[in-house]
């Protein structure tokens, strides 16, 4: 091994800052025709007529798609069931006249070039019959439930254990508190966008932005009924996605609804504000009860989440799961419910769920610590959990106390004086809070295939996706080591619904599946040389088995006398081969995922500066120690943990969409009103991996570091607020009002 | 988007001709170009001033003060050497608004003519009194959070989210205007207007005039002054509350002050009052309050942005003690001085 563990920068890097990275909404066609969305102004109702005829007057106009002209294709619900859709009735574009959230998708303007189809959207008038709706989960949480049917993938709550209202009751020192989270938009820097090449003869090839392929490849072909051959989508970048990408968007399948019925080439972008109607991540209230023993020992938790979704999907996430298991406790309750309003499905956004249910779990838990008057470290060292309570299995692995004593030291945690508003410097409080992280590990079936060129060079494929995580860089580091090849004698190909079989790219499993088979198919490559090599005339390998070779340099050598080798070509060539290509299909060892839990963990440190007369606050030092197995790329593995860090801020201090309850509307739909962190806003971010052996949750002995940075973050940083003034605030964001409040 | 047809006249007189009663000049267009995107504004005519010779320097006036031509940029003006030494409280004022590349772009006539970030507004979806008169204003009993607090009207709550004019306000400038009419100054404090029941007009400039160049009187504030902005983010985000102070200090005593409000009002908010109020007085925390307190005379919250009152007051006194001290609000610390 020579790659893995080091740092390496991205080997799509120079593709992306000289433009050569190419996004979907850049691909063209010669007859490519560009599509513009016109949405509802009401939140619930009917569409009761569509004035098309100014804009079909406009020269360069194509057609007006509304719900009264729409082509006759499968409409019916459940073909517009993707890979990651919750139960429900997923919102089918067009389909009728009645309006299930603003900003839905009315017309469909298709011209042949973007300005002429966007002046001509706004010469479209739509005439409404408005229902009355209801968009504040704080009248609807009266109405919450307990979902019917289970989202595939989510856990619901696990059954209560013990008596956790009667240990809570019977607690010396309790909590009880209420926390909750605005709605949060994933605003990535690319727009979403679909552009559709029509290749003639019912065929298409589609550019998405999507973290899988091959979830749009279904939903077209389900929606559309086409034939899987007739289409292909492609994704080779993303520019950023956070979740935002996992479903096929309505923009896609307007996009390929216009393609085959004008049978050309259609492209549809969304604007930034039109991207405010794809999804959010639902803005969520925790209701947290913790009980203690005058020692700090925790005896009771309760933990009952109310979430929003919409009135036509039941969108879940596991919010309230992590307080079962953070800690150790006997007596634990936790509820998760739902609350319908009239706007769009949420959508999976980074971490989906665990920085909501760990903002409530670790602000409760800090508040418990001064009620204690302990050290809210020292709290949670008291109570740490050695086996999963959820369940009441082992982890894989668990370095989250080495994580904490790292952190803790590189923070310098054991200066802080506990008392809160106790230091100071000029006109600023300074405040140190700390919180726990955690996410779970997973590794999920995927395909790889690996070919071995002519020439020597290897290429690796399978159909993920990279939205900026380093995919493509990780896949050429292990294609390398395990083939004794150098990286830049890898060829890394993702992004395509043709490619071997994967899921999206989530959940911070990418690198742990679709890096274990790309590292699976190398090794029954070596295999089948290593059987080629043998078969060859006075082989020099005759009788050599695969602990006595080394596969280094495109040789296979034996190790007793590297001098005595044959070449990967050789081999080939042995073999009746020009090329080899073969795939490979790995997944989670069964008996791993039926006896152990498999979480990553994260210690994260921050001091805050608060002026507290004016109420501005700067995030000025970040400690975030991270225990995740094994870390392939120090330095992408670093910017991963640093982006979710710099979110965790954002969701702290600024990230907050704004609802007007009476037009039933996001507001502050774009950059300029819908605040994400700026560098003004970013100081020191320190990030510390430590050391995990892990060699359950897959073969790599990776467990995953796409969400973790984000989960914890927000409560360090509230729980640092309150060290700093004194003052505890339980609805993110925190903003200046609420701090002079 | 609507359709407009694209001039370039060669000279001040024929843009005044050219531009028509639903046209618009543009010059940088950072704030025109979106509107136009989101069918907030649709002329349909743009009239490109942008090459027009003569209006892109900052030349001294026989009074000592300085002629800024409304084809200046932001960033030349915030950089230039006279305006950095004798008008510091103008360069920080625009330092401490949008980001270098639209500083790059925007110029001061048209920093002058920037329209409200009010949410309502900019989204063509919902009424609004500002984009179509007589629809009404949701902002009032909807999301308010940016919203004013001084000088609103039932018909419009919006702010004007200058960094810029603020200081031109305490600056006491004069905007120069050319029209079919030939030429006129009007004052700050006169060229922005309350909604009152016109909301769509946002300053007393009329439709065929143009901006040419805004005038500094000589330089009184190029010690004791800050540019105080308090937003929802370290930089790049409009104000919540800004405060530009000037002040003649003589020791401990203040013998000026000009003070004006960003952020509160659909105008740069000045109250001659507050600032007679500190005239004579020692600095210090008595006379800063009552000025804080002349300045919010009258102010309402609707809601998300009642917390503005309280925050004005405590910026207003801040400001004052930073001015007084002669320690101005750093942009690049984010530290509130």
């Amino acid at each position: 091994m020579t790659y893995i563990g080091t740092p390496r920068s991205r080997v799509d890097g120079r593709a992306k800052v000289t433009g050569a990275a190419r996004y979907a909404g850049e691909f063209t066609a010669p007859d490519l025709a560009h599509g513009y969305i016109v949405s509802s102004a009401v939140a619930k109702g009917r569409v009761l007529s569509v004035e098309t005829e100014a804009a079909r007057a406009l020269p360069g106009v194509l057609e007006v798609f509304t719900h009264e002209n729409r082509p006759g294709t499968a409409w019916l619900s459940g073909n517009y069931q993707d890979e990651v859709a919750p139960p429900g009735a997923p919102f089918r574009p067009l389909y009728d006249s009645q309006i299930q959230f603003s900003g839905q998708p009315v017309a469909l303007v298709v011209a042949e070039d973007f300005d002429t189809a966007r002046d001509a959207a706004s010469l479209i008038r739509v005439t409404y019959e408005a229902y009355p709706h209801q968009t504040d989960l704080h009248v609807q949480r009266a109405k919450a439930y307990v979902p019917s049917k289970k989202r595939d993938g989510i856990d619901p709550p696990p059954p209560p254990r013990g008596d956790a209202d009667a240990a809570l009751a019977a607690a010396p020192v309790s909590v009880r508190q209420e926390y909750s989270i605005a709605p949060e938009h994933h605003n990535p820097m690319e727009p979403h966008a679909s552009t559709v090449i029509w290749e003639g003869e019912g065929k298409i090839t589609v550019h998405d932005k999507i973290q899988g392929a091959q979830n749009s490849h279904n939903y077209i072909t389900n929606v559309f009924g086409l034939a899987k051959e007739n289409v292909r989508v492609l994704s080779p970048y993303v520019g950023g996605a956070f979740g935002s990408g996992l479903r096929p968007h309505h923009q896609l399948a307007l996009a390929v609804m216009a393609s085959l019925a004008l049978k050309r080439s259609v492209r549809v972008s969304l604007t930034r504000d039109q991207m405010f109607a794809l999804g959010y991540r639902p803005m969520t209230i925790n209701t947290m009860a913790l009980g203690a023993d005058a020692d700090g020992g925790l005896r009771a938790v309760q933990h009952e989440a109310v979430a929003s979704t919409s009135t036509y999907e039941d969108y879940q996430e596991a919010v309230v799961n992590w307080s079962g298991l953070a800690y150790r406790c006997d007596n634990v309750k936790l509820g998760y419910k739902l609350a319908q309003l009239d706007a769009v499905t949420p959508l999976d956004m980074r971490a989906p769920g665990a920085p909501l249910g760990m903002f409530a779990l670790e602000s409760a838990m800090d508040e418990l610590s001064y009620k204690l008057k302990m050290d809210p470290l020292e709290l949670r060292l008291r109570n740490y959990a050695e086996i999963d309570g959820n369940t009441g299995h082992p982890f894989t692995s668990k370095e989250l106390r080495a994580a904490y004593r790292q952190g803790a030291e590189r923070f310098g945690w054991s200066r802080r004086n506990p008392e809160p508003r106790s230091m100071k410097e000029g006109r600023e409080l300074i405040g140190w809070g700390m919180a726990t992280g955690i996410w779970e590990a997973q590794m999920q079936q995927t395909s790889a295939r690996a070919t071995l060129m002519p020439d020597g060079t290897l290429e690796v494929a399978t159909a993920t996706a990279d939205i900026g995580t380093g995919t493509y860089t990780i896949l050429a580091q292990i294609a390398a080591d395990a083939m004794g090849l150098a990286m830049e004698q890898v060829m890394v190909r993702i992004g395509d619904s043709s490619l071997p079989t994967s899921p999206v790219e989530g959940g911070s499993w990418t690198a742990a599946s679709a890096g274990s088979a790309v590292q699976a198919v190398c090794y029954k490559l070596r295999d089948e040389l290593l059987n080629h090599a043998r078969s060859m005339p006075d082989s020099p390998l005759a009788n050599a088995s695969l602990q006595h070779v080394t596969f280094t340099e495109g040789r296979i050598a034996l190790r007793s006398d590297p001098a005595r080798f044959v070449t990967y070509s050789d081999a080939m060539r042995a073999g009746g081969h020009r090329m080899l290509s073969l795939e490979q299909t790995t997944s989670p060892d069964p008996n791993v995922q039926k006896t152990y839990s498999s979480y990553t963990h994260a210690a994260v440190f921050v001091e805050v500066r608060v002026d507290e007369e004016l109420g501005v606050m700067r995030v000025t030092r970040v400690v975030d120690a991270v225990a995740a197995g094994k870390i392939l790329n120090p330095k992408t593995a670093r910017s991963q943990i640093i982006g979710g860090v710099v979110w965790g801020i954002g969701m702290a201090l600024e990230e907050e969409t704004f609802t007007d309850h009476a037009l039933g509307r996001f507001m502050n739909h774009n950059l300029a009103e819908y605040h994400v962190p700026v560098n003004a806003d970013i100081h020191e971010i320190d990030v510390i991996f430590v050391e995990e052996e892990d060699d359950k949750t897959s073969p790599l002995g990776v467990k995953g570091l796409g969400e973790i940075g984000i989960v914890g973050t927000a409560a360090a940083i509230a729980n640092a607020v309150f060290h700093a003034t004194g003052k505890r605030i339980r609805d993110l964001p925190i903003t200046i009002d609420k701090v002079i409040g | 988007m609507e359709r407009f047809s694209y001039h370039r006249p060669s000279g001040l007189d024929e843009a005044v001709r050219a531009v028509g009663p639903h046209g618009k000049f543009i010059a940088g267009g950072t704030n025109l170009v979106d509107l136009m995107k989101y069918d907030v504004e649709r002329p349909n005519r743009l009239v490109d001033v942008a090459r027009i010779p003569g209006l892109d320097r900052i030349e001294p006036l026989p009074d000592g003060g300085l002629r800024i031509g409304a084809l200046v940029s932001n960033s030349a003006l915030a950089y230039d050497e006279r305006v950095q030494r004798d008008y510091p409280l103008l360069s920080r004022a625009i330092l401490s608004g949008a980001s270098p590349q639209l500083r790059n772009a925007a110029t001061t006539g048209g920093n002058l003519l920037q329209r409200t970030r009010c949410y309502y507004f900019y989204d063509a979806g919902t009424p609004c009194n500002k984009r179509e008169p007589g629809t009404g204003c949701p902002a009032r009993t909807g999301r308010n959070r940016i919203h004013a607090i001084l000088g609103t009207s039932e018909h419009c709550i919006a702010t004007h989210p200058s960094d810029m004019c603020v200081a031109l306000a305490a600056l006491e400038a004069v905007v120069r205007v050319s029209g079919p009419g030939g030429e006129r100054a009007i004052p700050m404090a006169e060229f922005h207007r309350l909604p009152g029941d016109r909301p769509e007009i946002d300053t007393t400039l009329a439709p065929d005039e143009i901006v040419t160049a805004v005038d500094l009187p000589a330089p009184r504030f190029p010690r004791h002054f800050t540019y105080l902005k308090l937003r929802d983010r370290l930089s790049y985000a409009f104000a919540l509350v800004s405060v530009a102070v000037g002040l003649e200090m003589e020791g401990e005593t203040v013998r000026d002050a000009r003070i004006a409000l960003g952020g509160v009002a659909h105008k740069p908010w000045r109250v001659p009052a507050a600032e007679a109020l500190l005239r004579g007085r020692t600095a210090g925390k008595e006379a800063f309050g009552e000025a804080a307190a002349a300045l919010l005379q009258g102010a309402r919250g609707f809601g998300d942005n009642d917390f503005k009152i309280e925050l004005a007051r405590r910026a207003i006194n801040r400001a004052l003690a930073q001015a007084a001290a002669g320690k101005p609000q750093s942009v690049a610390d984010k530290r509130i001085a």
